[in-house]
Order: structure tokens, then sequence, then C-alpha cells
């Protein structure tokens, strides 16, 4: 089944603005169920607040608009309600690590098999350019004129922190690395985190001098390299991609299953 | 990458915004932004069929087609 049967076209051309890089990831997201061959309704895309969660209104899969930050917590719910579905959580740099940083952390502790994707444009883009918590230092911002003075989470070293079985990064441009990468996240049994840098040409773009999306994007091959790789060592400013955490660990539903049997040991069911 | 067999690179105009992304990363030079803002093919013959501009649209707005359908 080609990609474009897995969105709404009825709701195309999409909301967000010429060159923003939210629509190659979505198409890479769906180029990854498709190569895995999900069935629609074996698949449900939990989303909170922000241009990015507007992804879910796309997709043809049981979706779910919810609270600014608390993708994670009702997501949480369908999984532990239905785990046999596989569960995405796309969300923002600002949905994620501002307002849903709590909850980002415990779902990376509990290790519950869902598939986080934070979809990281370093700006808060629907409500007009402010810094989020991975802007970083120097970034200009409509909050910060004159440069933002906050540093900045990486969103790798606080999942791989905070317990993350599977902790992935990529970019925008590197659509194969998408592809691979969010197959291997949704088949990882337990939390798997994928952060994919994307380009907000509209609001990061303009404040920071950058000229258009296709600039964004050569950023993205330039200053980004394989994990390890011997450009990083010759520059350490490189971003590294791949991944970098991937590991067996009890998952949550399990782990709940085996306590109710145990619960209902001797008891009539 | 081999040279595919290609049947068209289609641009759908209703979903295009004009970025121009397909335009700066297509290695053979195949499109161009038109007089109307938007994606246009204006060297078809060149195309090697990589389907970078298709992959890469953010507006799911190009599909390249091939004549081996089945390939």
């Amino acid at each position: 089944m080609p990609v474009q049967d897995y969105i709404r076209k009825r709701f195309f051309p999409h909301i967000w603005c010429g060159g923003c890089g939210h629509g190659i990831i979505l198409k890479g997201i769906l180029s990854a169920i498709e190569e895995l061959q999900l069935q629609k309704k074996d698949v449900v895309m939990v989303s909170g607040i922000g241009c990015s969660s507007r992804i879910v209104g796309y997709t043809d899969f049981h979706t779910l608009h919810t609270l600014h930050g608390r993708a994670l917590a009702f997501a949480t719910g369908v999984k532990f309600s239905k785990p046999s579905l596989n569960v995405i959580v796309p969300m923002g740099d600002g949905d994620a690590m501002a307002i849903g940083g709590n909850h980002f952390i415990h779902a990376c502790r509990r290790n519950i098999n869902m598939t986080a994707v934070i979809m990281n444009n370093r700006i808060y883009g629907m409500t007009g350019g402010q810094f989020s918590p991975l802007s970083g230092q120097g970034v200009m911002a409509t909050t910060a004129p004159l440069g933002n003075i906050d540093y900045a989470f990486d969103t790798v070293e606080l999942a791989k922190g905070a317990g993350g079985t599977f902790v992935a990064r990529t970019t925008a441009y590197h659509y194969a690395e998408i592809v691979s990468i969010m197959k291997k996240a949704i088949q990882h049994k337990g939390f798997s985190v994928v952060e994919i840098l994307s380009q907000c040409p509209t609001y990061f773009g303009r404040k920071n001098k950058m000229k258009g999306a296709s600039e964004m994007m050569d950023f993205f091959k330039d200053r980004t390299t394989s994990i390890g790789s011997d450009a990083k060592k010759a520059d350490p400013t490189l971003i590294e991609r791949g991944i970098f955490v991937q590991k067996e660990s009890s998952e949550y539903c399990e782990n709940y299953d085996k306590i109710i049997e145990m619960a209902s040991k001797g008891k009539e069911s | 990458m081999a040279k595919r067999n290609v049947d068209n690179v289609i641009i759908n105009k209703a979903w295009c915004k004009g970025c121009g992304i397909c335009v700066h990363f297509c290695p053979k030079k195949v499109l161009e932004m038109g007089k109307d803002g938007k994606a246009v093919v204006v060297r078809l013959q060149d195309c090697i069929g990589c389907r970078l501009c298709e992959l890469r649209c953010p507006d799911f707005a190009i599909q390249v087609t091939f004549k081996d359908k089945e390939e």
C-alpha cells in the first residue's frame, strides 16, 4: 500500500508552512509503517498540542489529539488498556520537553512499549516563535530578541539518563534513516525515543538568518554525522545521528500482567 | 544510481507550497520554480528516477512514476 493510502487526503494541503520539515517526518513515519506492513486498525497515534501535533489529523489510523504535553499520559492509558496496539506519539520539542518534560522522563523510566517521536525544530512555531528548551544558547526567538541565555536539553542524553531502552536521533534531511530508525523503534519492545531534527523556516530560520528550508536541510547534512564517525573525532561540534541505545528490559504492561496473575492466584477468574 | 525507466514526474499544484526543496536537492536539475511560485518539471529526459524530490517533498505533492512498475 503506497504511503498516500495512509493519509487523510481530505485535509490536504496540510496546515504546515511551505518547507516545514514536519511533512517529511510524517512521510517517513508512514513509510516505516508501510514497510512493517502494519494494519491501520493496529496503529494508534496520540499527540499533544503544537505544529507537530497536527500530524495525527493527517494519518488514517486511530488518532487522539490531546492536551499540551500530556500525549504520553494519554498514550500510556491507550497502551495499558490494549497492549496489542502499536502506539506512536509524535511530539514537538516544546510539547515533549517543556510542559511534557515530566511525562517524558517517567515514560522512559517505566519502559512502556510505545514510540515517542520528538520532532525538534527548536522553536514554538504555532504560537509565534518563542524559544523552547531545545533552542539553546545564542538562538534568536520572538521571546529572546537579543539571544537566548538558556542552555538546551540534549534529548538523547535526557532519555538515556531517564532509562530509555531505545534512543535514536536523525534529521528531516536523512529520509532513509528516518524510515530505518522508525522501523526499529516501532519493533522495539519497550519505550523508544526518536528525536528527528526538523526545520522551521518561518520562525527559527527567519529569526536566525538562515536562508530557507533547503539551506536548513543542508545544515542538517553538513552539521550532523553518524555515531562515532571520524568526522566527529575531527570536529566535536557535529551532532551525532543514529541509534544510541538499544537494549532489552522488562516491559511495563507485561510487568503489570504478572501482578494481575499473582493477585488472582487461587481466585476464580 | 542506475537510471530507471522514468515515466513521469507529477506535481500536484494544489498541494505544492513552493518551498523549493525538490528543486534544491534534484541531482539532475529536472525541476525549476515556475512563474506561479510552484515547482515545474522542465527536463524530464534527465530524470534518473532517484525519487529524492518525492521523498523530501513535505507536502506529498510529487510523484515519480515508472514504466516498469513491478520493479
